[in-house]
């Protein structure tokens, strides 16, 4: 993906925002409870997105950093030890000196920090990014790079620079992959544990099964749902592929930490 | 010096009635987990089969199992009953037979009739000609009403409140029984009242007198009763069996004895564990069977009844007793008053199978042994069954020996009572505020006819200033209405054995209510921030309002509106407390509503935030459902800033979650729920109830109640069992907020 493709909003002097939406009690995106900002706009064009609403550049409201990380403070008491901030979206990478500035301030202000993305090519900017990004919450589409180029417009090469360049920040990474009847094999998950296992802040590997909640949002944008066909996961499919995974895990005697 | 008291540590306790002194000076705290608990005995599981084929037959014959119509309750109206004699190891029931209910109409005799009815009974001739010669509460209260209460009342601008029922909301000192044994207590009361007697006596000393006539011989009556149980309780208990018998024995007394709107139990748990640690370290017992006699109290308490009629379990929801007992919590000197006896209660909903009642409530701090935490949590992501409240909020204003009347009212335990009484519906307040004093549903003229709104748009300063002029007159109905209830309840249905448990020179609240505030804080928020067209009929009554804009909403953490919730509670507790109170009964303030927001809401017309005639409000403090933008905490903290200092009877929030919203796996669950029961607790608020659990597994609930037979939720205070809702109570409970996440 080209660096050119980012959006960037301004607000004077201030990095801004481009935010779609807010959700307070995040408790499955990061470690803790996270206040979640889901930024607005995506390069990619996964065909189970739950939030194409976010996938429009236009739309959502602008914010400073300062108000956004003053809106943090009201979720402080919620944090404990290891809770904090969580930016997805969308693709958080999208604005990205937006994300520098922000994680930098929540740092300064001792907020743990967090991105939920799909990955981009690393630049200089993703390196200072991820100079202030304690934990990557990081989706792998596919283990076929020709999958992950021709259904979700993502290069599976750019999100395996990435996670180098995470590892080598030092920050957390969390693996997610989305369990789909008929793509995700065995096979998909051996091969994405052969991709990462080499990472030492790898802490989890996580699948999540594919769901259709998201067909109404769809319909309020007038847009057909492309995986309106397939079959969502079930609860056995998903169980099959977590067990291959701790399988593969154990082949290659990693033990997971988070 | 009893002997029973061998091996306690001496101290003021035993030189004057002091549960707390005793407790502080030879309790146990545990800082353990749960790994010591023990399962259920062959016993206890064949015992709960019984109970449940009981509660299945009760709920087979329409909700009531029996009723009594030719005896009236009270202590010794009834022969001993039992479940299983042989192999009950706490025994007494209400009546001679498990589930059968008594009547009671010292509250109201026509309450009474409507529920024998409603059931398919009547009330016998024998009992309607013993009270043609008697006055009821109820009588009482009527005799003195005036037009504008009745008005009022009938309105439903003051509503559910308790002049034709029990009061409730007293919680006797039960523990004092089992410590001090009934003549020591007797003794201790004769002597008030002698001390009493020698001052120079008037009017509220003769009251005092002969209150204290009636506790001395009902405390006698309570010996007679435990005896034809086989016991002697007129010396302090021995042994742990019989300190939760005597401690039982008081509280089923109490019941027998009041119908009230909420019985609690009080802080057994800590009191009973000082008994259950001298036996488990003399081997007298062991820990399977000091769990037995947990379990077997419990089972007790799940069989507790009281008759109502249909509209009052639709106004409360679900046939409640609210045997409320507190758990936990911190003591003064920094210790945590957790025991194994904590974890011995919340137990038996494993042992037992998850219910309502008793109604768990865990005293909160951030404080408590991280092992009860993460219990309590996981207990509340298995049952459902338990409710939390602020214990460092709570502490400095109440001590450390306070229990919890009903759902969220903090009382010292034996030390203070209150005259319970309801709530205000702030909604309908500003109605006919905008009505000139005329109802918004009938068009009757309620308050005295006063300045009207004229124009046709809303603007928020004319509409706080008409508020401003009908408050007084409100808050005056409202606090006459009080004085005249409680007055009579004292005089025609006084809680003698209650307060025979309480100290003779008690302190008393008078617990004020408010219903609607959330719609209250929207609607004023619309009429601030967007533009509220006013609708007349052709009378001039407004009745409907049309709302074009944005607005913020209550629930999204938005001081906008918040602070607009906040400052008309207080504007409204103001006005109240510019009212004397009967007794001289301290005023205080609850935001709570129980399921009753459903019965508020079918009295209130259409309101500015968009809420069309006759729809629910949202439950207690809550926000209303689906005007939360940005999920669960934020409606939180919008809740947190209401203020406890205004809201001394409690300020209760409803929190439901799927269980995969909640965290990854179970443990990350446990962590999560205390991270956010602590942050919300850290900001000041005071309770929250918890509800783990799908929104598609209630609907199936609904729809199939014989899968679900326990299913237990928690609505504004309590648990309750979700088949014993009425269809629409299901149906608001459902269409509430899920806070499920993205």
């Amino acid at each position: 993906m080209a660096e050119c493709d980012r959006l960037e909003t301004c607000c004077g002097s201030e990095a801004c925002a481009n935010v779609h939406s807010f959700q307070s009690l995040g408790a499955v995106d990061g470690p803790g409870l996270r206040y979640i900002i889901f930024l607005q706009g995506c390069p990619y064009h996964c065909p189970y997105c739950h939030n194409p609403d976010t996938r429009v550049d236009m739309g959502g409201t602008v914010y400073t950093v300062t108000a956004l990380a003053d809106r943090l403070e009201r979720y402080r008491p919620y944090f404990s030890s290891d809770g904090g901030v969580t930016l997805s979206g969308g693709e958080p990478l999208m604005q990205g000196e937006f994300v520098e500035a922000f994680f930098r301030e929540c740092h300064a202000r001792g907020i743990h920090t967090c991105l939920d993305t799909a990955a981009v090519e690393p630049d200089d900017l993703v390196c200072r990014i991820l100079a202030d990004t304690d934990c990557v919450l990081c989706d792998i589409k596919s283990h076929d790079p020709a999958v992950c180029r021709e259904v979700f417009g993502v290069s599976l090469e750019s999100t395996l620079r990435f996670l180098a360049a995470c590892d080598a920040a030092g920050c957390d990474i969390v693996i997610r992959h989305v369990v789909v009847p008929g793509m995700t094999t065995k096979e998909t998950v051996r091969r994405i544990v052969e991709m990462t296992c080499g990472f030492s802040h790898l802490k989890k590997i996580e699948l999540l099964p594919f769901r259709k909640l998201c067909v109404e949002k769809y319909q309020k944008l007038g847009w057909s749902f492309p995986f309106a066909d397939v079959e969502e996961c079930s609860q056995e499919l998903l169980n099959t592929r977590k067990q291959d995974l701790q399988e593969v895990l154990s082949d290659h005697r990693l033990v997971l930490s988070m | 010096m009893f002997e029973q008291w061998n091996g306690f540590v001496p101290g003021e306790w035993q030189n004057e009635i002091n549960v707390r002194d005793f407790i502080q000076k030879n309790y146990t705290p545990y800082e353990g987990d749960e790994a010591f608990l023990a399962p259920p005995t062959s016993r206890t599981i064949q015992l709960n089969q019984k109970v449940a084929a009981l509660l299945a037959e009760e709920h087979a014959r329409g909700g009531v199992y029996d009723i009594d119509t030719e005896t009236v309750s009270s202590l010794l109206t009834f022969k001993p009953g039992y479940v299983d004699r042989e192999n009950e190891i706490i025994v007494g029931l209400q009546t001679d037979v498990p589930l059968k209910r008594a009547v009671n109409p010292f509250g109201g005799i026509n309450m009474t009739r409507k529920a024998c009815k409603a059931y398919g009974y009547q009330l016998s001739d024998k009992v309607e000609k013993e009270f043609t010669f008697r006055t009821t509460h109820n009588d009482g209260v009527f005799r003195v009403y005036n037009e504008d209460i009745r008005a009022a009342r009938h309105s439903g601008i003051i509503t559910g409140l308790p002049d034709a029922y029990g009061r409730g909301r007293i919680i006797g000192d039960y523990r004092r029984v089992a410590l001090y044994g009934m003549d020591y207590l007797i003794e201790r009361k004769k002597q008030d009242k002698t001390a009493i007697a020698a001052n120079d006596v008037l009017g509220g000393e003769i009251q005092m007198l002969a209150e204290l006539y009636q506790q001395i011989h009902f405390m006698e009556l309570l010996k007679d009763m435990a005896k034809e149980y086989g016991f002697d309780i007129s010396k302090p208990a021995r042994d742990s069996k019989e300190a939760v018998q005597w401690l039982y024995f008081a509280y089923l007394g109490a019941i027998k004895e009041q119908n009230g709107a909420a019985m609690s139990l009080g802080r057994t748990m800590t009191f009973l564990d000082i008994y259950f640690e001298r036996d488990l370290k003399n081997g007298i017992y062991t820990e399977s069977q000091i769990q037995e006699f947990v379990d077997d109290f419990v089972m007790k308490l799940r069989l507790a009844r009281h008759l109502r009629t249909p509209e009052y379990n639709e106004l409360f929801a679900g046939d409640p007793m609210w045997i409320t007992e507190a758990i936990g919590g911190m003591g003064e000197d920094g210790r945590t008053l957790v025991t194994k006896s904590s974890f011995r209660i919340l137990h038996t909903l494993y042992n037992l199978n998850p219910s309502s009642e008793p109604n768990l409530t865990v005293l909160w701090s951030k404080s408590l042994p991280a092992a009860f935490r993460r219990y309590a949590a996981k207990v509340s992501c298995d049952t459902d069954s338990i409710q939390y409240e602020n214990d460092d909020l709570m502490r400095p204003k109440f001590g450390d020996d306070y229990a919890i009347a009903c759902c969220v009212s903090a009382m010292r335990i034996g030390k203070d009572m209150q005259f319970f009484g309801a709530r205000a519906n702030l909604v309908k307040l500003l109605l006919l505020s905008l009505n000139g004093g005329r109802d918004e549903k009938s068009g009757i003229q309620v308050a005295p006819a006063g300045r009207r709104f004229e124009g046709d748009y809303l603007d928020y300063d004319t509409v706080c200033e008409l508020m401003d002029e009908y408050r007084p007159w409100l808050a005056k109905t409202y606090v006459k209405a009080m004085n005249m209830i409680h007055y009579m309840h004292d005089r025609y249905a006084y809680e003698k054995l209650q307060m025979a448990l309480h100290d003779t020179d008690v302190h008393r609240f008078m617990a004020f209510g408010i219903a609607g505030l959330s719609v209250l804080a929207d609607s004023l928020s619309a009429i601030k921030h967007a533009k509220v067209r006013v609708i007349r009929d052709d009378t001039g009554l407004i009745t409907d309002f049309e709302t074009v804009g944005e607005f913020p909403k209550y629930g999204n953490d938005d001081d906008r509106v918040d602070l607009i919730a906040v400052t008309q509670v207080e504007k409204f507790f103001d006005a109240l407390k510019a009212i004397p109170t009967y007794r001289n009964a301290e005023h205080t303030l609850s935001i709570l509503t129980i399921t009753s927001n459903v019965v508020y809401g079918k009295k209130t017309g259409s309101t500015p935030d968009g809420r069309k005639a006759g729809e629910p409000f949202a439950p207690g403090a809550n926000p209303m459902h689906g005007r939360d933008a940005s999920g669960a905490l934020a409606s939180l903290n919008s809740v947190a800033k209401l203020s406890y200092d205004v809201c001394k009877d409690g300020i209760s929030n409803t929190f439901c979650i799927i269980p995969s919203a909640l965290g990854t796996d179970d443990e990350n669950r446990y962590a999560n729920l205390c991270a956010i029961i602590d942050g919300y607790f850290g900001q000041g608020a005071q309770h929250i109830n918890v509800n783990v659990f799908n929104r598609e597994m209630l609907i199936d609930a609904a729809a199939h109640p014989e899968k679900y037979p326990n299913l237990t939720i928690r609505v504004s205070g309590y648990a309750v069992n979700f088949h014993r809702l009425s269809k629409e109570q299901q149906q608001e409970v459902i269409a509430r907020t899920f806070h499920g996440g993205m």
